[in-house]
């Protein structure tokens, strides 16, 4: 008894012979093979362990619907958890193995929760492991063996090798589905001449045409096919339309190699693609449902037009003799093709008027019973028999029964619309009793549901509705709508229930989901279909309720008493069929997760030894070791060298933005807290601006070059924000001035050099500028060209200094900037300076009290800052109303101090909460935003905030606060400005 | 009317007991009300806020004439479609007593509501990868130690033993430098902290009404005195509203005008369920990214990050978040790229301009507002229903969210711990 | 995937645009000290759920500010004109046809319309 493979017939290509292994065991399968079908034609019956009860599982479908075969595929980091055995082809060396199952399929420690299968039963878990303390305690011990007897296949931790890519596409016609309304759809759309894509998520093109066995059904997918492709249509396969989104774009999933034994190398495992059509024509099919009987979920209850795939497609017979069981004509023709192939078969059908296929059938020499439904199966490894009931005209099951002997049961309880994607665009299914099915409401006119996706089940019917949709989208008249029906009619039969019998009878075998526990969830008032599904977990499993969902409708408006279909349903959400989340991240992982911006002199950075850091998109220099220094001594010895002689730092990452017109001026004057409209042309001023709000937005200094020319810097984190704050006051706000700004960060290359001996070090390089205090005073600027070896380059300057040191910024345009860095490092170099980081850049505004990021961090008010004196008295800026409501003019806000440890060999760091030392607590009286070992005053020192400003913490301890790195230190609050607060070295 | 004495406590006996008598002795597991005329008091919303509110009126301040009013089924908004993450690791005056109270109920509330809520104290760890961001999240860990609050500063090294399997390569593009973990953050199961508080309630006396969408407000001299609903009209003094999603729809029809709420929507993902994977909650921001992760107790790997960026209503996904929050997983969790994302879904969140929620009174007489709670709202539920039941009860709020104001912008008095300003969709 | 025609670039994906707020009301004039005007204007929104004017920035096309009339809880877009305008005035009905009257005219308008 079992299943075996037919000596010929299907789709598999017998010539070539594919070798896997299941849980170490090694079989036979061929090109062309599922693993369910290769392991059903090895007569392997068990295949998998259930999520709850760890019951055996067998192949159930044939499709993205099971859920039963799923595996995990693979070892190492290629493991795969969770695969669709009915989906995945069979491929050379497969690694396959059962799941939920610990230590063996056979014998499974899990198992044992069947054994309490009365007690965990709808919201078992909510009404109990509370634990009598009121703590988490007792849940979480509990938890650990719930979790782990919950999940279901294993993920590998190691990181995944393959990679994966995104892919763009753009069509007319996306057709989603090729079997063959989708196929015919297609064909007559690229005939029109309409760009087709035609996505197919089976590895083969054909559909139901490859499952009917017939030659007829092979001719007619092959002259479809050939006419689509000759008309220039794209066919794509195991590519899976996995969500319908906004503007009708679809993202589709091709798998590209798992069915590959060797990869072309370099090759993508999955490709998403994103596709843009005008129209989407949903040719996707429905899906076979079966009904709830007890213990239908044994290995060997199978949807009956599974029997039928396994048999015409892959020449496998699910068994030698099988009882089907039908509510339905549909499932005759399955009947016959399986009894012409060797299948002994009972046909029990619930409907009380024999079949007009009836006669047919015997002829096949198939036991047809009408009136007759499953009531329970035998067997507890497999199906070993089915006992069956009468059913009368009313419904009434009667309590005798009879017993059939059988190694495999086919049932079906009619077919679903698989109407997943519109689903996805808001559109809700609507209940269709001729078909017992939902089927989708109203669609927008660009999107087009045919064949059997719209509950047409008539193989003619389908074709001409596929002819009708093609007319339609080349904007023609259509005709008569086509009528949605099961050909012959069917009975409404969504579970068996027998009096006086407690029966297991699965609405979702997956999740192990009964319908008694759909009863139960009605007598405890969870009778909303969200609140059953998420009280029960019906369809929630990895098939997302393909199977259940309309059972447990079912079953459920029968407790209420309601006619099914009129409770609602509940929406499927994407992905249609699970995504893998590389395929959707595709190169956006390890280094190229994020864009990364180099400045024009990044190179050289590397070349003098610099260890980088990230300040936001960019890399930068963090600092330049040398020989065995760490990044402390580094820094400090950096810092050291640019307040006693001369060191240069990469600036390049400030934002630059040009600003013209000749309203330019008026624009800066507008958007500055600080006047503007009287800067010389060669002059430069800090400036900073507020948002609306009036929180602070951004500093840095503007130079004006002409009079109608500015080069805006900012911050380098502000860049972006700042700069479409200006085209959104240009385009929205100010539409009456003439200005026009643009982004210039990329072309600038910008170095800082500073240090006492800064002016020598660039008068030797720019011998024709005058570089006298009076020619070129601080906040100075004069544009140049500069010949250096065959280049003449522009270079600005100006003598800028967020050191505090006599500091010149020059930007070059970038192709220049490697140059023009290299000959000022080398003069440098020759002064005995050095280049410096961003480390030792931060020592040197720590000490000057000169703010950045770290404590511009968007709640800060000028003031909060010390600003408060550059805002203009006398015109109106961005932010000057709101800057002044009643709480951020309240003296005892936090403002920027300095901070000096009382021990001064004491470490502190950014990140620890100022206290009073007699209260250590709450939210303290501030916060150190950063802090440095100062080389000009020989320990560390800290910026922050603190309530009131240093003038209210003169002569008062205070105690810097670090608990998370145990860390108290005494300190005093001081200046911000804890070096050459005057300004001597900077003008000088 | 009284059904406390109607409730049988859930225990594990009683499984037993039922599971013995085929289930059926259990009850609904909350009453459904139809509306009587009038109530002392009418939540609107029945998501976790609104049901926690009706829950602490009845429990604390006995006030048990309650009527909640959910226009759908309870818990079918964000409370039902979050990513249950439970912690209180905030910086701001105004956030870090509330949220922290808030904590400190959910510790016990499987207890207190005899409903397994099923929280579970994994940990929530947030990673760093720069010094800027170390030192913030630092500000904000010992803010939360000098209030009492459980954070530890982890390094690079802890990180790594405490989840092995992270992105710890050099060649990341930001190699994680460390991380901040809160221990009692954890999650919980989103349905039942909503079941549990509606059985709960229902249990002392609350009219727990479904399907019942309110249409109108009716005022009289200035103040509140009910609703009109789909179910006819319902009269009370008092009226509370919990109903995130559709706050500005509500308070433009009780006359509030415009609020400072943006709705916006934030997708959530969960993946197929797989054996134990991850034992915390993980999370992180970097350049332009934001992701968190935890797993289910079912072995769904449960994740989000950013909002879509644009005003909307609409409950469905779309594209670029899709792959913009595989990539924030692929980048921390490389191991991740072969393990499926089962289902996508979306919320309509009520993005605040301060990035903080309102549970306050309102300019109109006995209408109180609970709202704003961006996309954090379901670890608020507990403390939010408790600090909002104290509201309606006392005419006034409780010490804890007091500062919770819907005007606090107009006097400057913003909670802002993102720092980004009036700008929902930033923070 | 939101589908905006930008004006100046054609149909594009929304994530190459960046959402910036809401666009039906105006700032108050930079010398209104009305701090309760900058108050409403800077926090408070109308928020509908239905047709919402909304301002987009096409960041990585144009660079142009959008004005778009988009529902919002359906996604759909019924128009998309530059926030500018002058701009605007180029891309209005009277401009369009004028799109094809002879180049002289075509440019007059766009003049007129920056003035």
């Amino acid at each position: 008894m079992g299943a075996y493979r037919l000596n010929k017939g299907g789709r598999i290509n017998r010539d070539k012979e594919v070798f896997f292994r299941f849980n170490g065991r090694r079989l036979k399968g061929f090109e062309g093979d599922t693993i369910a079908s290769a392991l059903l034609a090895n007569n392997v019956r068990q295949v998998g362990r259930s999520f709850k009860y760890h019951r055996l599982r067998g192949v159930m479908s044939a499709g993205p619907e099971e859920g039963g075969a799923l595996f995990n595929v693979n070892d190492g980091a290629m493991r795969i958890a969770n695969v669709k055995g009915t989906m995945a082809e069979l491929r050379d060396d497969m690694q396959v193995y059962a799941q939920n199952a610990f230590p063996s399929l056979a014998f499974d420690i899990g198992a044992v929760n069947g054994l309490f299968a009365p007690f965990l039963t709808a919201g078992f878990y909510y009404k109990t492991f509370m634990g009598p303390a009121r703590t988490t305690a007792f849940w979480m011990f509990c938890e650990k063996f719930i979790r782990k007897a919950a999940g279901l296949g294993k993920a590998s931790r190691l990181p995944d090798p393959d990679s994966y890519d995104i892919a763009y596409k753009f069509c007319d016609v996306l057709v989603v589905g090729a079997g063959p309304t989708g196929l015919l759809a297609a064909a007559e759309l690229a005939e029109q001449g309409q760009k087709v894509v035609l996505v197919e998520q089976d590895f083969e093109v054909g559909g139901s045409l490859l499952s009917g066995g017939r030659t007829e059904e092979f001719t007619l997918r092959d002259t479809l096919l050939k006419r689509f492709e000759k008309a220039g249509g794209q066919v794509m396969l195991r590519a899976t339309a996995f969500g319908l989104y906004d503007g009708l774009v679809t993202g589709v999933l091709e798998r590209c190699s798992d069915h590959q034994s060797a990869p072309e190398p370099f090759s993508p495992r999955e490709i998403s693609h994103i596709i843009h059509p005008q129209h989407v024509v949903l040719a996707t099919g429905a899906c076979e449902r079966g009904f709830a009987f007890g213990n239908n979920d044994r290995p060997g209850v199978m949807l009956a037009g599974a029997l039928r795939s396994y048999a015409c497609r892959y020449g496998v017979m699910a068994g030698r003799s099988a009882v089907i069981a039908t509510c339905h004509d549909g499932t005759y023709d399955d009947a016959i093709m399986l009894a012409s192939l060797g299948m002994e078969i009972t046909l029990i059908d619930a409907r009380n008027k024999p079949s007009r296929y009836a006669k047919k059938a015997q002829a096949a020499g198939i036991n047809v019973l009408a009136g007759k439904v499953p009531v329970n199966v035998a067997g507890v490894k497999s199906v070993a028999a089915l006992e069956i009931a009468d059913i009368d005209e009313a419904g009434e099951i009667k309590e005798n029964t009879t017993i059939i002997g059988c190694d495999v049961v086919g049932v079906s309880g009619g077919y679903s619309p698989v109407i997943h994607l519109p689903s996805h665009r808001g559109i809700k299914p609507r209940w269709e009793a001729s078909i017992n099915a939902f089927v989708a409401g109203k669609t927008p006119e660009n999107i087009h549901i045919i064949g059997s996706a719209d509950g047409i089940f008539d193989h003619q019917a389908c074709l001409d509705n596929a002819l009708q949709i093609t007319q339609k989208i080349k904007g023609q008249k259509t005709g008569v709508k086509l009528r949605r029906r099961v050909p012959g009619g069917m009975r409404a039969l969504f579970e068996v229930q027998i009096k006086g019998r407690k029966l297991k009878s699965f609405i979702d075998p997956q999740h192990d989901v009964t319908s008694e526990d759909v009863r139960q969830a009605h007598r405890e008032g969870f009778v909303s279909v969200e609140h059953m599904k998420r009280y029960t977990t019906l369809g929630m499993a990895t098939d997302q309720g393909r199977v259940g969902n309309v059972l447990g409708l079912a079953v459920m408006a029968q407790a209420q008493g309601l006619a099914v279909g009129t409770t609602g349903v509940t929406t499927f959400r994407p992905p249609y069929t699970p995504v893998s989340i590389g395929a959707l991240a595709a190169r956006e992982r390890g280094r190229h997760w994020r864009p990364t911006r180099r400045t024009p002199m990044h190179h050289m950075h590397l070349a003098a030894g610099a260890v980088m850091t990230d300040a936001g998109a960019w890399k930068r220099a963090w600092y330049y070791p040398r020989g065995d220094e760490g990044i402390d001594e580094a820094y400090v010895r950096e810092a050291a060298t640019t307040r006693q002689n001369v060191a240069m730092v990469d600036v390049s990452t400030l934002g630059k933005i040009a600003v013209q017109g000749p309203d330019a001026t008026e624009f800066l004057n507008r958007l500055y807290v600080n006047p503007f409209a009287k800067l010389a042309i060669g002059k430069a001023r800090y400036g900073i601006m507020l948002r609306d709000d009036g929180m602070v937005l951004d500093d840095g200094t503007t130079w004006r070059l002409a009079e109608d020319n500015y080069f805006m810097t900012t911050t380098t984190a502000q860049a972006g924000p700042v700069m479409l704050f200006l085209e959104e006051l240009l385009q929205r706000r100010w539409t009456d001035l003439r200005v026009h700004v643009t982004s210039v960060t990329d072309q600038w290359a910008g170095m800082a050099v500073a240090g006492p001996y800064a002016r020598e070090v660039l008068a030797a390089e720019f011998p024709q500028l005058n570089w006298s205090d009076e020619a070129f005073p601080f906040m100075g600027v004069v544009e140049v060209t500069h010949r250096l070896g065959q280049h003449d380059i522009t270079c600005r300057i100006a003598r800028i200094s967020f050191s505090g040191e006599r500091a010149f910024e020059i930007y070059v345009p970038s192709d220049s900037g490697a140059q023009i860095w290299s000959a000022l490092a080398d003069r440098v170099n020759e002064a005995g300076g050095c280049l410096y980081g961003m480390e030792a850049l931060g020592a040197l505004r720590i000490e000057k009290g000169h703010v950045t990021a770290a404590e511009l961090d968007g709640r800060v008010t000028l003031e909060d800052a010390g600003f408060g004196r550059m805002a203009s008295k006398t015109k109106p800026f961005i932010g000057s109303v709101l800057r002044q409501r009643s709480s951020l003019q309240d003296e005892r806000r936090p403002q920027l101090v300095g901070i000096f440890p009382k021990d001064r060999t004491k470490k502190f760091s950014a990140g620890a909460i100022l206290c009073t030392p007699d209260a250590v607590s709450g939210f303290g009286e501030g916060w150190v935003t950063a802090v440095t070992h100062s080389p000009a005053l020989g320990h560390w020192i800290g910026l922050g905030f603190v309530a009131g400003g240093a003038q209210a913490w003169q002569g008062k301890t205070i105690i810097v606060a670090d608990p998370v790195r145990d860390n108290f230190v005494e300190a005093e609050i001081v200046s911000p400005h804890m070096f050459d607060a005057k300004g001597d070295r900077q003008h000088g | 009317m009284d059904g406390k004495a109607r409730v049988k406590r859930y225990s594990a006996l009683r499984i037993i007991k039922e599971g013995l008598s085929g289930h059926k002795g259990w009850q609904p597991a909350w009453r459904d009300a139809t509306p009587k005329p009038a109530y002392d008091v009418i939540v609107i919303g029945g998501g976790g806020h609104g049901l926690a509110t009706a829950y602490y009126l009845a429990s604390i301040h006995g006030i048990k004439n309650v009527a909640l009013l959910e226009k759908g089924w309870i818990g079918g908004g964000n409370s039902g479609r979050n990513t249950t993450i439970v912690r209180s690791n905030y910086s701001i005056e105004g956030n870090t007593a509330f949220y922290e109270h808030s904590l400190k109920l959910w510790e016990g509330l499987s207890q207190e509501l005899n409903y397994n809520v099923m929280f579970s104290q994994r940990g929530h760890l947030s990673l760093f990868f720069t010094p800027g961001q170390r030192d913030a999240l630092a500000r904000r860990y010992n803010i939360m130690r000098l209030n009492g609050i459980d954070g530890e500063f982890l390094n690079r090294d802890q990180v790594q033993k405490m989840v092995p399997h992270l992105n710890y390569s050099e060649d990341s593009r930001f190699p994680i430098m460390g991380g901040f973990l809160q221990p009692r953050a954890g999650t919980a199961r989103h349905d039942a902290v909503n079941w549990g508080y509606a059985r709960a309630a229902s249990a002392l006396g609350v009219d727990i009404i479904q399907n019942c969408e309110v249409t109108g407000f009716i005022h009289e001299g200035g103040k509140i005195q009910g609703v009109e609903t789909n179910r006819g009209e319902i009269r009370a003094e008092k009226i509370g509203m919990a109903v995130a999603g559709s706050t500005s729809l509500l308070a433009k029809m009780a006359g509030l005008g415009k609020l400072p709420i943006e709705s916006h929507k934030l997708q959530a993902f969960v993946s197929e369920p797989i054996k134990p994977f991850l034992d915390t909650v993980l999370v992180y921001s970097a350049y332009n990214g934001h992701f968190y992760i935890s797993q289910s107790d079912k072995g769904g790997m449960v994740f989000g990050g950013d909002l879509d960026g644009y005003n909307s209503y609409a409950q469905q996904g779309n594209l670029p978040i899709y792959t913009d929050v595989a990539g924030c997983a692929m980048n921390v969790m490389p191991a991740l790229g072969r393990v499926k994302i089962l289902r996508q879904w979306a919320g309509i969140m009520d993005m605040s301009m301060d990035g903080s929620p309102f549970i306050a009174k309102t300019d109109i007489d006995g209408l109180y507002l609970n709202a704003g709670w961006c996309y954090g709202g379901f670890k608020a539920i507990p403390g939010s229903g408790w600090c909002f039941a104290h509201t309606i009860a006392n005419d006034a709020p409780h010490e804890i969210n007091s500062p919770l104001t819907l005007d606090r912008f107009r006097q400057g008095r913003q909670i802002d711990e993102s720092g980004h300003g009036p700008f929902p969709k930033a923070h | 995937m939101l589908r905006i025609e930008c004006p100046f670039c054609g149909l594009r994906n929304h994530d190459e645009f960046t959402y910036l707020e809401d666009g039906s009301g105006e700032m108050p004039a930079l010398d209104n000290i009305d701090g309760e005007a900058w108050y409403e204007a800077v926090f408070l929104r109308d928020n509908p759920r239905g047709m919402h004017i909304e301002d987009w920035h096409h960041t990585q096309g144009c660079r142009m500010v959008l004005r778009v009339s988009r529902n919002t809880l359906t996604h759909q877009i019924l128009s998309v004109m530059p926030a500018h305008p002058d701009y605007k005035e180029m891309f209005s009905d009277s401009a369009k046809s004028a799109n094809s009257a002879p180049k002289s005219a075509k440019a007059k308008s766009a003049k007129d319309g920056r003035g």
